[in-house]
């Protein structure tokens, strides 16, 4: 079953996903959350998500519930969300993994958020590593809210090749990014520049959100485009009258896909990576959100299913605490 | 010539913090288009509604605007003169725009009946006497 006749993947151009190597590692393939990992490395795993979801004064606004696309929400200024995002998997040919990526998102204004990423994955028989930074910023282009919302998105990112975190899919991504092992993919470090055009719509409670996205690695290869786009919607629209955990407005759900649209050289859906799935976040009222996502891989470079969760914390107004201003 | 650039610069920056004071007087209120300003609460008065928009007061605007809505650390009274008198359309469309400029953000995250909800709240809450925070959007 693991060997098809069909390649899994092939030697491409520069690629920030992995080093595209051909000897993908051995090993059993068993769930990552039931592996065994050395204890110094599940140690500093467990400390990453302990401080990821540390405690904090918390509430949520209704965010979409998607884990790749971007809709034309930002955070809301002063604020500071803590965020975990998670993605597991064990593609053929490939270990298991937990990648874990450490997101703080401050509303530097109500126009422009900013966004630093950490990340981080542990494989099966293999290692724990850091895999990179990211830094992002997402700025509304226009004051009022219109059909359809434009917000501009620009990021610097310095990842290894090991890294797994498929925050977004590009170029020629591919499954061969999770086939690397990791002290190979980690010497392979790309810094790149990305944009992206985010298109957003809230007809009649739903949320359509539709991402372009170009990026180019500054130390070589073409352009590379990947889109996203998502739609989802609160499982109610009005709040309940008394305070209530698991009410229906608590709970919001949709869909969302995303891959690659290859490079300036050949652009098109060829020897791309595609996704799709549904996603659902439960909002605890006064607590921290939790997302979930089965994502599916619609071709033969994309890994078969991706799990994705993620833990996030808002600490309302955290500029506060740095601020003398009295009350009024 | 290096005074003339200090000058023009000094000019340009009164300027700026000038039409930003002038700004923050409530002018979000000009922007609103007749249509929206015409519109109507359908939750208004209703006391079910009132109690949810309490709830989603606490968890979203709380923060900035103050558990009593009194308005911290320089961040406007929602009991004021202004807030009063602005019709619903227009508290709506504040909430669904949000004023950027000046910190306020769009709520449109926020489903519309929702935000419906909030305004049938901010309706419950007593008037103050003149606004205290005249140069404040609400």
């Amino acid at each position: 079953m693991a060997q098809s006749s069909q390649p899994l993947f092939e030697l491409k151009s520069k690629g920030r996903r992995g080093p595209r190597l051909g000897t993908p590692s051995t090993g059993p393939l068993r769930h990552p959350l039931l592996l065994r990992f050395p204890l110094r490395q599940g140690l500093a795993l467990l400390f990453f998500l302990l401080l990821s979801t540390a405690p904090s004064t918390t509430a949520r606004a209704q965010e979409p519930p998607y884990f790749v696309t971007y809709s034309e929400i930002l955070e809301e200024p002063g604020n500071l969300e803590i965020a975990q995002k998670g993605s597991t998997g064990s593609p053929k040919d490939s270990n298991g993994f937990y990648s874990a990526t450490l997101e703080l998102e401050y509303g530097a204004k109500a126009w422009w958020t900013t966004e630093l990423y950490l990340q981080g994955q542990a494989t099966a028989n293999d290692s724990t590593i850091f895999t990179g930074f990211r830094w992002e910023n997402r700025f509304r282009v226009l004051p009022t809210e219109h059909w359809i919302n434009p917000v501009l998105y620009l990021e610097y990112e310095d990842v290894n090749g090991a890294d797994k975190s498929v925050l977004e899919v590009t170029g020629h991504d591919s499954i061969a990014g999770f086939q690397a092992r990791n002290a190979e993919g980690r010497g392979d470090i790309s810094r790149t520049m990305e944009g992206k055009l985010i298109l957003s719509s809230n007809p009649n409670g739903w949320n359509i959100s539709e991402n372009w996205i170009a990026e180019k690695n500054m130390m070589g290869g073409a352009w590379e485009f990947g889109y996203a786009v998502g739609a989802s919607r609160p499982l109610a629209f009005a709040a309940a009258s008394r305070s209530c955990t698991f009410c229906r407005q608590n709970f919001s759900a949709g869909a969302e896909i995303y891959g690659g649209l290859a490079t300036v050289h050949d652009f098109g859906f060829r020897d791309t990576s595609q996704y799709a799935g549904p996603t659902a976040y439960f909002n605890l009222p006064h607590g921290p959100t939790f997302g979930f996502s089965p994502q599916f891989g619609l071709s033969s470079n994309s890994a078969s299913v991706l799990w994705r969760i993620k833990i996030s914390y808002e600490i309302q107004q955290f500029r506060d605490l740095f601020s003398r201003k009295e009350a009024r | 010539m290096r005074h003339a650039k200090a000058l023009w610069l000094i000019l340009l920056l009164l300027s700026i913090s000038t039409a930003a004071l002038m700004g923050a007087d409530g002018a979000w209120l000009r922007k609103v288009p007749q249509t929206d300003r015409q519109r109507v609460n359908p939750y208004a008065d209703n006391p079910e509604a009132i109690a949810a928009g309490k709830l989603l007061f606490q968890e979203n605007c709380a923060k900035c605007h103050g558990s009593d809505a009194e308005g911290r650390r320089g961040r406007p009274s929602l009991h004021s003169e202004r807030v009063a008198t602005a019709t619903d359309g227009e508290l709506a469309w504040l909430l669904r725009n949000g004023s950027l400029g000046k910190g306020m953000p769009s709520w449109s995250s926020l489903p519309e009946p929702e935000r419906w909800q909030l305004i049938a709240f901010l309706r419950s809450l007593p008037r103050d006497g003149p606004p205290a925070d005249a140069v404040r959007h609400p």
